[in-house]
């Protein structure tokens, strides 16, 4: 094979105004929809200690309805707006190329009227059946069909992000492709792959059954194409908070990145691994063999050596970044971490918090032990460790410097800004030791616990309700802070103080010229292994399992 | 590939753990017998009454310490509610929904099954420590998810 090059790119690439401006609204309509989500978490979490604060919520029918709106701002709106912006922001930069426009735009408004279509149905009460949509609970169609647009807008924004990368490599050839694009490139790719198991259950099924041309639906087979997707879209959520991490946290500390190939290793493990583990959201169902059960436990346990290697590399940023502004001996890099800095402080707590996030999610993918803390509080108390912070806290610190970068504006109350970030972390540490020992005592998850006739008989739900509660109050707390510094960066802030240019990391191992290395460019033969390694793990099962077994009507249950 | 030592060493001691783990997994789910539920059949939700064993749901002696507990989830109630057995049983739960999804967990066991329409579900558990266990439903069911609970009472 003949050498490749690398093409070194300083100049701070500035995508045109008009773009930028798009960019920006998809991202806050990713806030909005947090501050959307956020308020509903502290009834979930008070709910727990046993305090019912619904009749301040005079607009909710029922505690579920505003668990549903909590999932689905939260967890799917927020971080796909987020991302739906993000990515396509440093693929420009990174390949100082501008994104289509029209793609752009296309993206935004499927995002804005997907949006709108799933607020109504959420908001009327006429889809209170949680994020995870399981039939035979039945929304109403706007619920189905406003998902879908959004799944539509994050195709288009990965479309924008393919046509800019081939762009890029026609004019570029045999050059290695940048970091930064490749890593945004792969993990919009794999979310592409993944998505597949929704858009199969809502198009296939889901939507003609909730107009009613369709009278049954088949609820494994629709709970099974959700898990398909399940799985990945964590790592979807995931990865731009990775990309922050590995490729722009160690500039913003004065590091660098450790090594340019093993980032592309791992993200190429993502888009193999991420998908074909769905089943260890199963393991409880019935009608799904033990066998493909076990082969899933396996690649889960695959799927978990990436963030391994993740690990190491973070902090290895980190690290460099601290010696650099004067640390010296085994942990004196630490003190000298910049902790001034707001966007640091929440990274970097939100990297700690997900430590415990991945230990209690290797506990869930451990097949037999899965069954001890399965549909109990445990979960939501390993998720919001992983989704709640290391996913949310992240696009919190992001927001202190891609909010002045987009408005260039100068932050608003830096110093509250830091406690922000503290004080997220101490609240979702707290609630998540509630919600985890509360499961392993047996209280179930999404439940409305304040009012469960259970509620007394369950030893130890007193205490862990207690902190769940409290530590969600802190949360909630700085989540406010959080929205008042950028909501007065964005209307006082200093004009012209933001900064010029993305924090995009140098590495310290740069990517190689030659050898096998070349071959992680090549992301279309990736993709191609990671549909073989689906076929394997889902076709048995659906060889053995299908046609589908049609025997739900809907119900309307809320 | 150039990979710094540390990095290098961190990712083999990861890798050793992770085999470690999976290990003690095939030990427990073969040696100790913990199994999952798995494929068991299929039937329609609409007849779940008149097909057998859910046409007589309830708790039934099966062998010297061994009972069968048939048992249908529907909104928002169990049916049977109690379960009483003498400590050291083996019971054999075999379950469905005649509805939504709805879950079964008898709290401080490993009990832990999703009731899902058009399909059975079966696992067993040895109760050894007398005491009321809470046999709660812990999927997402519809506005009286909550109220929807029973009782595994071990004599």
């Amino acid at each position: 094979m003949k050498g490749a090059s690398v093409v070194h790119d300083p100049t701070g690439y500035q995508i045109p105004p008009s773009q930028r401006r798009v960019l920006a609204w998809t991202i806050y309509v990713g806030y909005a929809a947090l501050a959307a989500g956020v308020a509903h978490g502290l009834a979930q979490a008070l709910s727990y200690a046993g305090i019912n604060i619904l009749q301040y919520f005079p607009f909710l029918k029922s505690y579920y309805q505003g668990l549903t709106a909590h999932g689905v701002a939260n967890a799917l709106i927020m971080t796909f707006a987020f991302s739906n912006g993000f990515l396509p922001l440093l693929t420009a930069r990174a390949l100082s190329r501008p994104m289509k426009s029209g793609l752009v735009w296309g993206s935004f408004v499927l995002l804005l009227a997907g949006n709108v279509l799933t607020a109504y149905a959420v908001v009327t009460n006429q889809a209170s059946v949680l994020y995870t949509s399981y039939a035979p609970l039945q929304a109403h169609w706007t619920y189905y069909t406003g998902l879908v647009l959004v799944v539509l807008s994050t195709y288009v924004a990965a479309v924008s992000m393919w046509i800019a990368l081939k762009g890029w490599r026609r004019e570029h050839p045999g050059a290695r492709i940048p970091l930064l694009a490749f890593i945004c490139v792969v993990s919009y790719t794999m979310w592409c792959l993944a998505s597949v198991g929704i858009a199969v259950s809502f198009i296939g099924f889901l939507i003609p059954w909730s107009v009613g041309w369709l009278e049954f639906v088949d609820p494994l087979l629709n709970r099974t194409l959700f898990w398909f997707t399940g799985h990945a879209i964590v790592y979807a959520w995931l990865l731009p908070a990775y990309i922050s991490w590995y490729a722009l946290l160690p500039r913003q500390v004065e590091g660098k990145l450790v090594s340019d190939p093993l980032t592309r290793v791992v993200f190429i493990m993502f888009l193999l691994l991420s998908i074909p583990t769905g089943f260890h959201h199963q393991y409880t169902d019935p009608g799904i063999s033990t066998g493909m059960k076990a082969m899933h436990a396996v690649l889960t346990f695959g799927v978990f050596y990436p963030s391994l290697a993740t690990a190491f590399t973070v902090v290895a940023g980190l690290e460099i970044g601290g010696r650099n502004r004067g640390g010296t001996g085994l942990l004196g890099w630490i003190p000298k971490l910049p902790w001034g800095d707001p966007s640091v402080v929440a990274q970097v707590l939100a990297m700690f918090t997900f430590v415990f996030g991945g230990i209690t999610g290797l506990i869930n993918a451990s097949y037999s032990i899965n069954q001890v803390i399965h549909n109990t509080a445990w979960i939501p108390g390993h998720f919001h460790m992983t989704v709640g912070s290391a996913v949310a806290l992240t696009f919190m610190g992001v927001a202190y410097w891609l909010i002045p970068y987009l408005t260039d504006r100068e932050l608003w109350g830096r110093k509250l800004a830091v406690l922000q970030g503290w004080m997220y972390t101490v609240g979702v540490l707290v609630m998540a030791r509630g919600l985890i020992s509360a499961g392993l005592s047996g209280v179930p998850r999404r439940t409305f616990f304040a009012e469960a006739v259970y509620r007394d008989s369950i030893e130890g739900a007193r205490l862990s309700g207690v902190l769940t509660g409290i530590g969600g109050t802190l949360m909630t707390v700085s989540a406010v802070l959080f929205f008042v510094v950028i909501g007065m960066t964005v209307l006082v802030g200093r004009k012209g103080g933001g900064p010029r240019d993305i924090p995009a990391a140098e590495t310290l191992t740069g990517p190689a010229t030659g050898g096998w290395e070349l071959k992680l460019d090549r992301i279309g033969w990736w993709v191609v292994a990671a549909v073989v390694l689906i076929l394997i793990a889902y076709g048995p099962f659906l060889l053995t399992y299908l046609p589908p077994n049609l025997v739900s009507p809907g119900y309307r249950f809320f | 590939m150039r990979v710094h030592l540390y990095e290098r060493a961190f990712l083999w001691l990861g890798a050793a753990m992770l085999i470690v783990f999976g290990i003690t997994l095939i030990i427990t789910s073969t040696a100790m017998g913990i199994h999952l539920p798995g494929n068991v059949q299929r039937l329609d939700p609409a007849q779940v009454r008149e097909i057998p064993p859910f046409d007589e749901p309830g708790v039934r002696q099966i062998g010297e310490n061994r009972y069968e507990v048939v048992l249908i989830g529907f909104a928002w109630a169990f049916q049977p509610r109690e379960i009483r057995i003498p400590a050291g049983s083996e019971v054999t739960f075999i379950a469905t929904s005649t509805d939504v999804i709805h879950g079964l967990h008898v709290q401080g066991s490993r009990v832990n099954m999703m009731l899902i329409p058009g399909q059975v579900a079966r696992n067993t558990y040895r109760f050894d420590k007398p005491g009321t266990y809470q046999m709660v439903c812990h999927e997402f069911c519809g506005s009286g998810h909550h109220i929807m609970a029973g009782e595994v009472i071990v004599q």
